[in-house]
């Protein structure tokens, strides 16, 4: 089937609606609230268009392709009552943005631009709440909201139903949810929904450059697998293209001494994750053993589930663990003050800057991990300092930042697990596998299970999948970046890089205690905002 | 055709909560779903301005909203239905209503009541199906509508109290054509009044001795969505909408009207889309920061409510005000 816009005919599928044709056809309507991911909501009423032939205006989200359907982006009618309607949505958003306040790249500002709109226009009801913070993961600003309700309705597809829209009239803004038993969980979706960045991630942009001018400082960088592969669609690149390397390039530019990677961390996680299995499973200890790689899991395990705390294994996340291995082993190696060491991680998700600040992870009273930047923060990044990052050369990682096949595929679904199988294969058997990919576990499906053949013993295991945080496609793509980058590598087992060895042999040498100060973690129950 | 749904179409029983939808119409959309159980409500939210005629009916004829309501029930297959109450109206009627609705109970109808915060869009067909719900009190999109998906993704009918009301006159055969109608503002005698339909707004001022002894003009069919006619025009409109008639001095401050619409759209919206969100907002805030009211911005708002509002309920801010200058201000 086909369909008119702007007197062009394009190719589409029944029941599409005009807006997604549009989207896939490059042709710009704005919406601020329509997500492919989430209902149609039809409230920011931005994305009008003329129906040709009885010359009504329409909302193209809630506009379904029809035989014979002719419309037009841009007819006089059109582009008054977008304007108004834009002027009223976004007044005084400059005020209101926290990244337009700063200068920095707004999506939101962008449009403004295009369509001549001031923001000044009205003077929006006064909204007294103040910003509410999200643990140290996130936080919202109603004053900034436009209540589009995409927040809410990511929030409840989790499951979760923290953030509700309250009020009415022009007072109706987000706000969240009183009732004890409900509690965020800081995962962070809601903040990648949100159109305009009133829900957003708790910036650690400041520190970040405040500790980068700072010459006494010794400034670490260590980037997670997934935000290589994702980085792109920031500077309009087709999701899934890897610039590990040229993001190296950048680091350096940005005035970052270290270059390390997340990934070595994930390849001490597996190696102490696969020991803590192959413990439990010797002597019958407590399974299944699920990871904990993810803060916000973590969260909900403690504060929903309390009773599920010994399933969950005690090794500590990646970041962390490599954090707490700069800061002790290689500041010992190299001779510096483990307190002039500041790491900074780049990682996909919100979360990982509560996890950064839980004051239960700490070595030697240092925090493994000092800030946490999101991939959209990088972005930020990079623009203030107008790096151009497809542009740069390539660039290589420092020697501690080295790691497996296993670690680069902590960023997909179902990575964790693998790695995981892979070295308690070794450890359990003495043998490497020869077989090393595990696609039982790989894919979008929600759950996978599998049965996996270790020496004599059969080992059952799951892998749940992750709330689509984007569009499936684009994950998929990212996914697939991960998985090529693993297959193109000549060590792809935690247990063969040389780095994680050295430093596990300089664990061993510690107390017991010191030891599980830098590899473990415990659990606790957590109560509401905790 | 089923005997009472022929009866009906014969009627030519239409909504009598403002929008006028042929109720044979609605009875046959309902009827064709498969899917049980299928709910009836009675919507008693009356939120509009001016109104009064659905408690009025509520308090004097409970017995025949409940057989209408009965008959309805009956027609569809189904034992469930739902009244939606203006909590303040329901502490006006449960003394009287509660022992009928246990007396239907004990012959298997489960009526159950649900007492809304009063509210203007709380009589929004899908708005209610949220309320009832649990949700936020918003429209919902169409479709799919609620005689396909309405309450619990049930198929569901919604019927004003006064349409209830006729559909057991219908059915006794008593129905002649006739509407309540509230008649308020600078008037003698305020009231709801019982005439045939085909009244005159004239004849209706006339016979309930409240035809002004100055210069006038009226609002009819709601106070706040409804349009404005003349001393002239009344000689031949008839009422329309939700049955009401609000008198006004012809020399009534234009600003004081217009706030007293504005105000109310901007604590009635819902909130959920911009132009009525934001919309009424400004239109309430133009007419309060300035000495002389601002047309022109006022009239860019309007446009954008009537072309891209959600709902009827921003779609009908324009109606009074556009009436009023045609009517009124240019007629004189
Ligand atoms: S961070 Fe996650 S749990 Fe918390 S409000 Fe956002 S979506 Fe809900
Ligand atoms: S916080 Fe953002 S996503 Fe949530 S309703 Fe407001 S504008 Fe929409
Ligand atoms: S027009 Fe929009 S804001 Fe107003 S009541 Fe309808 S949906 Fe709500
Ligand atoms: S995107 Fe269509 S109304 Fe918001």
């Amino acid at each position: 089937m086909k369909i008119t816009i702007n007197n062009k005919k394009y190719r589409c599928k029944e029941n599409e609606s005009v807006l997604e044709i549009a989207i896939r056809n490059n042709i710009f309507i704005p919406h601020f609230c329509f997500h492919e991911d989430l209902k149609v909501d039809a409230n920011c009423r931005t994305c009008l268009v003329e129906n040709c032939l009885d010359k009504k205006i329409v909302t193209s989200c809630t506009l379904k392709a029809r035989k014979g359907l002719k419309v037009g982006t841009d007819s006089e009618e059109v582009k008054k009552l977008r304007k108004i309607n834009l002027e009223l949505l976004l007044s005084k958003h400059k005020k209101f943005c926290s990244r337009c306040k700063k200068g920095d790249y707004c999506k939101v500002f962008e449009i403004m631009k295009k369509y001549k709109i001031l923001g000044d226009k009205y003077e929006p009801k006064k909204i007294v709440d103040k910003i509410h913070k999200m643990g140290s993961a996130a936080e919202f600003d109603p004053k900034a909201c436009i209540a589009c309700n995409k927040c809410v309705e990511m929030c409840e597809k989790i499951g979760i139903c923290y953030l509700k829209l309250k009020g009415k009239g022009a007072e109706t803004r987000i706000s969240y949810n009183e009732d004890p038993n409900i509690d965020c969980i800081y995962c962070g979706q809601c903040t990648v929904h949100c159109p305009v960045g009133a829900i957003r991630e708790q910036s650690h942009l400041e520190e970040v450059e405040k500790a980068l001018k700072d010459k006494n400082k010794i400034v670490i960088a260590q980037m997670a697998p997934s935000v290589r592969a994702s980085i792109g669609e920031e500077f309009g690149l087709e999701p899934g293209i890897n610039l590990e390397k040229k993001l190296y390039t950048a680091f350096r530019k940005l005035g970052f001494d270290k270059i390390f990677d997340v990934n070595m961390g994930a390849d001490i996680t597996t190696m102490v994750e696969a020991r803590e299995l192959v413990e439990r499973i010797k002597n019958g200890g407590v399974l299944p053993m699920f990871t904990s790689c993810c803060p916000g899991w973590v969260k909900f395990v403690e504060f929903y589930y309390p009773e599920m705390i010994d399933y969950l294994t005690t090794s500590r996340s990646p970041q962390i663990h490599s954090g707490g291995a700069y800061k002790t082993w290689w500041a010992e190696k190299e001779k510096v003050d483990p307190k002039k060491i500041v790491v900074i991680s780049f990682m996909p998700c919100t979360s990982k800057k509560y996890e950064a600040k839980n004051p239960d992870l700490k070595v030697n009273g240092m925090n493994p991990v000092d800030f946490v930047l999101t991939t959209r923060e990088l972005a930020v990044l990079l623009k203030r300092h107008n790096i151009d990052l497809p542009k740069l050369k390539d660039g290589e990682v420092d020697k501690f930042g080295e790691y497996s096949g296993a670690a680069a595929i902590y960023g997909a679904s179902g990575g964790v697990m693998e790695s995981a199988l892979r070295t308690a294969c070794y450890l359990i058997t003495g043998k490497n596998l020869k077989k090393l990919d595990f696609n039982e576990v790989r894919g979008m499906k929600g759950v996978k299970i599998a049965d996996i053949k270790i020496g004599k013993k059969i080992l059952k295991v799951a892998v749940v999948g992750q709330p689509i945080p984007s569009t499936e496609k684009i994950i998929a793509k990212r996914i697939e970046a991960l998985y090529k980058i693993d297959k193109k590598m000549k060590m792809r087992e935690a247990h063969k890089n040389e780095v994680v060895r050295e430093f596990l042999e300089y664990t061993e040498k510690l107390t017991e205690k010191k030891k599980a100060e830098i590899l473990e973690r415990g659990y606790c129950r957590r109560g509401k905002g905790e | 055709m089923s005997n009472i749904l022929k009866k009906i179409k014969k009627a030519n029983l239409v909504g009598r909560g403002g929008a006028a939808y042929p109720t044979y119409l609605k009875w046959q959309a309902v009827k064709k779903e498969k899917n049980f159980p299928k709910y009836v409500i009675c919507n008693a939210s009356e939120g509009e301005l001016g109104l009064c005629k659905d408690i009025y009916i509520l308090e004097n004829f409970p017995e025949m909203v409940l057989k209408g309501m009965k008959i309805a029930m009956d027609f569809l297959g189904t034992k469930y239905a739902y009244f939606n109450f203006n909590a303040k109206y329901y502490e006006l009627v449960r003394k009287r209503l509660d022992p009928m609705i246990k007396k239907h109970g004990d012959k298997g109808y489960v009526l159950r009541v649900f007492k809304e915060k009063p509210s203007y869009i709380g009589g929004e067909e899908t708005a209610l199906l949220n309320a009832i719900e649990g949700q936020r009190v918003e429209p919902r999109l169409k479709p799919p509508y609620p005689s396909e998906k309405g309450l619990f993704c049930q198929p569901t009918l919604i019927h004003n109290v006064e349409t209830l009301f006729n559909i057991a006159k219908v059915e006794e055969g008593t129905y002649d054509v006739k509407r309540f109608m509230s008649v308020c503002g600078k008037v003698k005698n305020p009231g709801v009044f019982y005439f045939h339909e085909n009244y005159t707004i004239e004849k209706v001022l006339h016979e309930s001795k409240n035809y002004p002894d100055f210069d006038f003009f009226v609002q009819v069919g709601g106070s706040a969505s409804g349009p404005v006619f003349n001393m002239e025009q009344i000689k031949e409109k008839i009422v329309t909408g939700a049955g009401s008639i609000e008198i006004y001095d012809k020399k009534m401050d234009v600003k004081k009207l217009l706030s007293k619409w504005f105000d109310f759209y901007a604590n009635e919206s819902c909130g959920k889309c911009t132009p009525c969100r934001e919309g009424t907002f400004q239109l309430a805030k133009l007419v309060k920061d300035n000495k002389k009211v601002p047309w022109k911005e006022i009239m860019e708002i309007l446009d954008t409510l009537d072309k891209t509002a959600f709902c009827a309920l921003g779609g009908g801010v324009s109606v009074g005000v556009r009436s009023y200058l045609e009517n009124v201000v240019c007629n004189s």
